[in-house]
């Protein structure tokens, strides 16, 4: 259980600068989560704090010791900083059974044979692996040596925990048993950890905290699951972590305007005016497709369907409000209890359960999920 | 808060990274440079007319064409052979289709200087034993076939050259996706057309990648034109390098001449290495499929036993007439004697072990080579190691010279290690046997960094990275993941020096002295005196060594492969 900090960590390859100015503090025994697009540098994240990558600026400090200062061109060997691997590809060793896979961090440290094994025994245990021992990697499933990797980094006790996709080779099934599993390690062991993925599902799931990252590599917003799913900081996070419905609408003298067809959309609420500090101009309203409200004959706005999709426990359509498109979706039982399945052509009534109001900066955010 | 500074000092990446740069400055580097000044320079002044003029001088320009015209015809020739025979293998029903792809492949084993000089037995004008019969058969007054002639070794090279053609279209062949050519036959094209507008410009990379490995072997080639030319004043590049030095006892001007020659050598085989690599870019892109499919399969019909038997002739006739032919000359009292049961004794072969000179020999490759192999092996692994795994700054360097060795022909690194070696720079090894060692490392340092970093790159960074993680420092990672993972790579690099060192002609023949001479020099010697008995009497020696090894090597990476 240690405490890792980030202090203004800038990094560059070549001419691409991945990292700028990156400050961060993970706190100890948290489940800690970088949710961001891939190529977006979080990688570069673990790779700093394992020490395979030296900081060309900025300190990374792990509980209360600098292992890292750019400035100084310092950096502590990855083998000193007590952490624990997961890497994306598993990187299990292939000339190594499973049991000498986990018992060797425990050689490194030269924990006495006898109580090695127990652990390493124990590690693999934990990860369900009993049995398989003696195995070699190409003699298991993907998942398997992914439990595998799992347990060598546990075994020897670390006090920080990274995982890097850890998941995203498995399939749907077992990734969704697998994130469980980890959180249970987690907190059984107690470490800190840092998990780095592009799947909202899992981060969401299993963090205490999670840092949304943007192509730049900047952190967009930090908080715990629910502050970044209910309080977006921004459409970035919004659209990240779900299919998200961007109605561009223009603010004049308490009205709102769908823009570009200037029809008369719902009032911004004097909450949200006070809150951003304005009360006209350009905003993104924003909502998830299940906070549309379908009907035939009440709602505020009148819309068309353009297209129906039956996904199996959920449908799926695409409405339009007079040029500007919003996607809807609604439970399948709901729908056909409520009359509420529409084929393509009909006419609706449209509302929203909740609206986000984000100010519009001019650029190209607006997507339809 | 503690924090533990240290001074940046030098990484050991940094140290190994010099010394990998230094071993390749050493052993490559400065040979090659070396010849370049000696070609360009004189007396300290750029002179190109001197070059110009000595590239005119008519006895090496006939070198140089000859050494041309050979390539060519035997790559022509290659080629021809070898995508045919590919074609049998991979594209129809010919029968025991495992057994024969092996077969074409032997001619690899078969040291080509032995072939020739059993040839050269078999089919020489004045006394080749074919020849002999053929006249009292058809009661002719002049030998009907002359292999002592430009064409007789262009047949001959290309008999142990073609498997470079046959090994890359056969493969390309297998790899080829089915489908390609099912979706043209469906569009109603016949077989015919679809072997010409859709087989073969697919396959059309591998061959000419094959064809120019035979030309970069071919146009530095020493064994065939030396047995088969040199008496008939038929001169090749690297023969009249040998000849202009070994006659003037290796005064300046000849080497002066051998390296004007080597300069032309090195410069087509980096356009020839260059050209190739281009096409296997390109070849890749084309073939698509990686994994070999089950291709459509021409059915030969009635012409299936035919076009067996052929082939069973084709071995026959290059590999088992010329390995016989060695075998039985070498057991005969005298030479020219008929190859009768009477005539035959087991005495040379025991004799090889007894006589001084070829006992020398035996013993001189056994141990160059195996130091050799173990001495390149290891600094290939390093070098390899620094250019795919870590990245120190000036690492281009290494990667720059890494290049080097692959297109340096045997004659041109005895040449630069003679410059390079014979107190220069006050290190005189000049008729020593480490002058071929060194010889040998440069040599065979390309096959050693080619094995090696095929192997580590197969090692994935995270491997590394994840026994850091574990605890374990740079050096124990290299012990417990590194070194392990790449075993098979290196040990089938100690087998890729190991046995074509063991039958080094080319580059030892420049640098043998009294008492240093490999089995290749030794035979080369013994039929340049001619000592045709005792000569083949070695081959066939060799060629049991060879055999053996080869075969038991096989076997040792078949069970290392599948134990991995």
């Amino acid at each position: 259980m240690s405490e890792i900090e980030f202090r203004s960590v800038s990094k560059s390859f070549g001419k691409k600068q991945v990292l700028e100015n990156l400050s961060f503090l993970i706190r100890p025994g948290e489940c800690f989560t970088i949710l961001g697009p891939s190529g977006c540098g979080k990688t570069i994240v673990v790779r700093l704090i394992a020490g395979f990558e030296t900081p060309d600026r900025g300190t990374i400090r792990i509980g209360t010791t600098t292992v890292a200062d750019g400035s100084k061109g310092y950096a502590l060997p990855p083998e000193n900083r007590n952490i624990g691997v997961v890497f994306q590809d598993y990187a299990v060793w292939p000339h190594m059974t499973v049991l000498e896979n986990v018992l060797y961090p425990l050689r490194m440290q030269k924990v006495p044979k006898e109580e090695a094994i127990q652990r390493a025994k124990m590690a693999i245990k934990q990860v369900n692996m009993e049995g398989l021992e003696d195995r070699l990697p190409y003699q298991l499933s993907g998942g398997q040596q992914q439990r595998v990797a799992l347990a060598r980094a546990l075994v020897s006790k670390p006090a920080i925990l990274l995982l890097d996709e850890p998941l995203s080779n498995l399939d749907a099934n077992l990734r969704e048993e697998m994130r469980f599993e980890i959180k249970e390690l987690q907190k059984s062991t107690n470490s800190t950890l840092l998990y780095v993925t592009h799947d909202q599902e899992v981060a969401l799931a299993i963090s205490d905290r999670i840092a949304v990252m943007n192509e730049k590599g900047e952190f967009q917003q930090i908080g715990t699951p629910e502050e970044v799913y209910d309080q977006p900081a921004n459409p970035f996070v919004f659209r990240f972590l779900g299919i998200a419905n961007f109605i561009p609408v223009h603010v004049r003298d308490g009205k709102t305007y769908l823009t570009p067809s200037a029809k008369e959309f719902l009032p911004m609420p004097e909450s949200v005016q006070k809150a951003k500090g304005m009360s006209s101009g350009n905003f993104l309203a924003a909502c998830r497709p299940m906070e549309v409200e379908l009907s035939r004959a009440n709602g505020p706005l009148e819309g068309k369907v353009v297209r129906k999709a039956l996904l199996g426990p959920i449908i799926d359509y695409r409405i339009d409000l007079g040029g500007t498109i919003v996607r809807a979706q609604l439970q399948t039982e709901e729908g056909s209890m409520k009359d509420l399945i529409f084929e393509e052509g009909d006419a609706c009534r449209v509302g929203f359960s909740r609206l986000l109001w984000f100010p519009k900066n001019g650029e190209g955010e607006v997507t339809h999920g | 808060m503690v924090d533990i500074y240290t001074k940046p000092k030098i990484s050991a990446a940094q140290i190994v990274l010099v010394f990998s740069i230094l071993v390749l400055v050493v052993v490559v580097g400065i040979p090659v440079i070396l010849i370049f000044l000696t070609a360009f320079f004189e007396d300290g002044k750029l002179n190109i007319p001197g070059f110009v003029q000595i590239l005119k001088d008519p006895d090496t320009y006939q070198a140089l064409w000859n050494s041309l015209v050979i390539a060519f015809g035997t790559t022509l020739v290659s080629t021809t052979v070898g995508v045919f025979f590919a074609w049998l293998v991979a594209r129809t029903d010919l029968p025991f289709k495992k057994t024969m792809k092996a077969l074409f492949l032997v001619p690899f084993m078969l040291p080509s200087f032995i072939g020739a000089l059993a040839w050269k037995v078999l089919l020489s004008p004045r006394a080749g034993y074919i020849n002999k019969f053929l006249m009292a058969l058809l009661g002719l007054e002049r030998a009907p076939i002359d292999i002592m002639s430009m064409g007789g070794i262009i047949v001959i090279e290309s008999m142990y050259l073609f498997p470079f053609v046959f090994l890359q279209v056969e493969s390309a062949l297998e790899r080829m996706d089915p489908t390609l050519e099912e979706s043209a036959r469906i569009s109603g094209a016949g077989l015919l057309t679809i072997t010409r507008k859709i087989t073969l410009p697919l396959v059309l990379p591998s061959i000419l990648s094959g064809a120019l490995l035979v030309a970069l072997y071919s146009l530095a080639h020493f064994g065939v034109p030396a047995i088969l030319g040199t008496e008939k004043g038929i001169y090749n590049i690297p023969t009249k390098i040998y000849e202009r030095i070994y006659s003037s006892g290796g005064s300046f001007r000849a080497i002066r001449v051998g390296t004007i020659l080597s300069t032309i050598l090195v410069i087509s085989a980096a356009l020839i290495l260059k050209a190739q690599d281009l096409l296997l870019k390109k070849g890749k892109y084309q073939i698509i499929a990686g994994k070999s499919m089950r291709p459509m399969l021409l059915k030969l019909r009635a012409l299936r036993t035919p076009l067996l038997i052929v082939s069973i002739i084709y071995i026959g006739i290059t590999v088992i007439l010329p390995t016989v032919t060695i075998f039985l000359v070498g057991g005969l009292k005298t030479y020219g004697l008929s190859f009768e049961l009477k005539n035959l004794t087991w005495a040379n072969y025991l004799e090889i072990f007894r006589w001084k000179m070829t006992k020398d020999a035996i013993w001189n490759s056994v141990y160059l080579s195996l130091g050799a192999a173990l001495v390149t092996m290891l600094a290939g692994t390093m070098i390899s190691y620094v250019i795919v795994k870590s990245r120190p700054r000036g690492k281009f360097i290494l990667e720059l010279l890494g290049v080097l060795p692959f297109s340096l022909p045997g004659t041109v690194i005895a040449l630069g290690v003679i410059l390079t070696w014979s107190g220069r720079f006050g290190i005189n090894i000049y008729n020593t046997p480490w002058i071929i060692f060194v010889a040998y490392i440069a040599r065979y340092m390309a096959f050693s960094l080619k094995s090696n970093s095929a192997a580590l790159q197969q090692v994935s960074d995270s491997l590394e990275e994840a026994s850091r993680a574990c605890g374990a420092t740079h050096f124990q990672t290299l012990k417990n993941i590194v070194l392990p993972l790449i075993r098979p790579g290196m040990i089938s690099a100690f087998f890729l020096i190991f046995l074509p060192a063991l039958r080094e002609l080319t580059t030892s023949v420049l640098l043998y002295g009294p008492t240093t001479r490999t089995i290749g020099v030794a035979i080369y010697a013994l039929n340049e005196d001619g000592e045709t008995v005792r000569a083949a009497a070695l081959a066939s020696v060799a060629l049991i060594i060879i055999l053996v090894g080869e075969t038991s090597i096989r076997n040792f990476l078949a069970r290392l492969q599948k134990q991995e």
